[in-house]
């Protein structure tokens, strides 16, 4: 597992035949009916937009959000790609879905012992080298599965060929940080329901510019709270002797460590 | 003097009783039959209420931290006898808002996993630690009450010992987490209203928490005041009346300030959804309150006092609850209402906490600091607000 995977969805070659969905569903053991968004059955779903179909799914982001929000690391990014996981940790706080800007991850609402699901770009086959599922039936090709690198380099080289067909964007590309879901389009990707107002910005920096400052907050804060009390107590003090000494009786006989 | 409207609700008892029942009944739904058939939560909205309870509780409790800080820190020594009330509030609030916590959490059964499972990039995981942390601060920082009235006296040094390490330690973590319920909403640019949604969040939180603190010991020292024997003379109170004005108007001013510089103000001009819900917030919790705070004759009138806290309460109540809910809602293809059953919960905590207040403040040396003497009267509470029992001994009624 030396290279970083990922998936190059080239929007013009997607024929809406829904085989990714299929074989998502064979693979992962869910129900088989066709569905139009993603769901606790649907790790994969296509959006159609006039003549265009728009395969979603987890985009297992370099830097995801969902793994920085979830305060027990029941979510990770491993080093092959996927972003996987552990129900045996997830306390439920739905913190991720709440989080992640491609609304991917469901919530087991009906069970007792809910869960989180998504897409988990086939860990497993990986692991044993295959491709996923998913890119594996795909029969035109929209989907292709192998190394970050080589993807972004073919992604341009597609752009490059045939320049009039394409935006000349790679979206994922560092997109949110950089994810390892490619999309190439011949429209425009706002128009394709990406959301515009997410930038290049891994979305979990917003967060740690906040959290930066709790080491501080604590030292600094510390410090200037105990210099405080030693001020003011010792004006107190100053001022309770001149008075006379009218003070609690509770400390004296026991500990003055 | 008396105060119109005091709590002193009569069959307040049977209400309680009903809406706790009621509550433990919908929690029992709750856990039996999963969060999917007993909320309105989901998918798109996977918060709701109880998180918006959880803010308010955690910002109403504020006054834990600062009034302490202000006697113990600062040696305000004058404000010592709203410290316990202050203690009291934020040991409640903060006790309910884990349990709200937990009956949100789809895995309670996983709640300790933050404690022993890490993640330092998640503002979850601070606030976890922090409520942890900062609730066994309260609860040493409470404890002596409790143990000076059964005449346990040997803790009561030992905490003593460590009170101020503990005391600041306590400021801090409030700090800490009172912004940090802000930080959560960092991550979410894209869904959060721009009209709620600033990268200024966490100072908002904590500037507005200290004015919300603070008016719930106003609103409580003025509802306990038992007739004539107030807990703080007027010109203390108005002081600290002076300091909600103060984190009100820098409020204020840094919101605006922020909405113009962001651009949101543009979503002010036409009267929507979100418009009126700002203006609601904005207006009735800060402006008003603010306006009203500003005359003497506000801030050294009980009443005066009464109204202006109270707006402050439902102003904070507001602008936490649309934060959490309102600035979320997609008006009007995807809004949100919580259920029976959250609602449920929700009120039968909250009549949990008032219970447990009016039930230690009745046995516990809350309002009288000085001496653990006398305990209050019982049961006959339930007829008018005042006049009849003010005959506490001292208690020179109807004078100030
Ligand atoms: S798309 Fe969402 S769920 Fe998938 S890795 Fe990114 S943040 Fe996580
Ligand atoms: S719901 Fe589970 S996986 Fe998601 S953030 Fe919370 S603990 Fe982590
Ligand atoms: S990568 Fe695997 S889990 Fe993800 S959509 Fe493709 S087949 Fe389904």
């Amino acid at each position: 597992m030396s290279q970083k995977k990922a998936m190059l969805i080239d929007l013009t070659l997607c024929v809406g035949c829904n085989a990714c969905q299929s074989a998502c569903k064979e693979e992962n053991r869910l129900p088989p009916n066709e569905e139009k968004h993603l769901s606790l059955t649907a790790y994969t779903a296509l959006d159609k937009y006039n003549d265009l179909y728009v395969r979603r799914l987890c985009q297992h982001c370099d830097v995801p959000t969902c793994v920085s929000v979830c305060p027990v690391g029941a979510l990770s990014k491993t080093e092959a790609g996927p972003v996987a996981y552990d129900a045996e940790k997830c306390i439920g706080c739905r913190y991720c879905l709440q989080a992640c800007p491609f609304h991917v991850p469901k919530y087991e609402w009906s069970s007792t012992k809910p869960r989180i699901q998504k897409c988990k770009f086939c860990a497993p086959r990986l692991a044993r080298g295959l491709p996923p599922a998913c890119a594996e039936a795909c029969p035109t090709g929209a989907t292709l599965f192998g190394d970050r690198e080589e993807l972004l380099i073919e992604a341009a080289r597609r752009i490059d060929a045939e320049p009039a067909k394409f935006v000349h964007r790679i979206y994922g590309k560092d997109d949110v940080g950089g994810t390892s879901m490619f999309y190439l389009s011949p429209v425009p990707f706002e128009q394709l329901g990406f959301d515009s107002r997410m930038g290049k910005t891994p979305m979990p920096m917003l967060t740690m510019s906040a959290l930066s400052k709790v080491p501080n907050v604590l030292s600094v804060g510390g410090v200037l709270l105990g210099g405080v009390w030693w001020i003011t107590n010792r004006r107190a003090k100053v001022q309770a002797f001149e008075a006379s000494q009218k003070k609690d009786p509770t400390c004296p006989p026991e500990d003055k460590p | 003097m008396k105060i119109p409207g005091l709590p002193r609700i009569t069959g307040w008892h049977p209400i309680a009783t009903t809406l706790i029942l009621a509550g433990a009944m919908a929690a029992f739904a709750r856990f039996n039959y999963g969060l999917g058939a007993t909320t309105n939560l989901s998918d798109e909205f996977p918060w709701g209420l109880w998180i918006g309870f959880d803010f308010l509780g955690i910002g109403l409790a504020a006054s834990g931290f600062t009034i302490v800080a202000a006697v113990n820190l600062f040696h305000a020594k004058e404000y010592e006898p709203i410290v316990r009330p202050a203690i009291l509030t934020a040991f409640i609030g903060y006790l309910l808002v884990v349990l709200v916590l937990i009956i949100d959490l789809g895995r309670p059964d996983h709640f300790w996993h933050p404690l022993v499972m890490w993640n330092p990039h998640s503002v979850m995981c601070e606030i976890s630690w922090c409520l942890m942390l900062y609730t066994t601060v309260l609860s040493l920082e409470f404890a002596p009450i409790v143990l000076e009235k059964l005449n346990i006296v040997s803790p009561i040094k030992w905490i003593h010992a460590v009170s101020l390490p503990l005391m600041i330690f306590g400021v801090l973590l409030s700090t800490l987490h009172q912004s940090s319920f802000g930080s959560l909403y960092l991550i979410v640019p894209n869904r959060l209203h721009p009209l709620w949604y600033t990268p200024l969040l966490p100072v908002l939180f904590f500037i507005s928490c200290i004015a919300s603190g603070i008016s719930m010991v106003i609103l409580e020292s003025l509802i306990f005041a038992r007739g004539g024997r107030d807990l703080l003379p007027t010109p203390l109170r108005a002081n600290l009346a002076k300091i909600i004005a103060v984190a009100l108007a820098v409020y204020s001013v840094v919101r605006v300030q922020d909405l113009l510089t962001r651009g949101a103000w543009h979503e002010l001009t036409t009267l929507t959804y979100y418009s009126l819900a700002f203006y609601a917030e904005l207006l009735i919790g800060f402006v008003l309150p603010f306006a009203m705070l500003l005359l003497e004759r506000v801030r050294t009138s009980r009443l005066g006092l009464y109204a202006a806290t109270l707006l402050v309460v439902v102003g904070f109540a507001f602008n936490r609850m649309n934060t959490a809910i309102t600035g979320l809602e997609h008006y009007p293809t995807q809004t949100y209402f919580p259920s029976l059953i959250e609602v449920f919960i929700t009120l039968g905590i909250t009549a949990v906490g008032f219970s447990a207040f009016s039930f230690i403040v009745k046995y516990l040396p809350i309002f009288e600091p000085v001496v653990a003497g006398p305990r209050p009267r019982k049961e006959v509470v339930t007829g008018r607000p005042e006049p009849i029992f003010i005959a506490r001994e001292g208690g020179d009624l109807e004078s100030r």
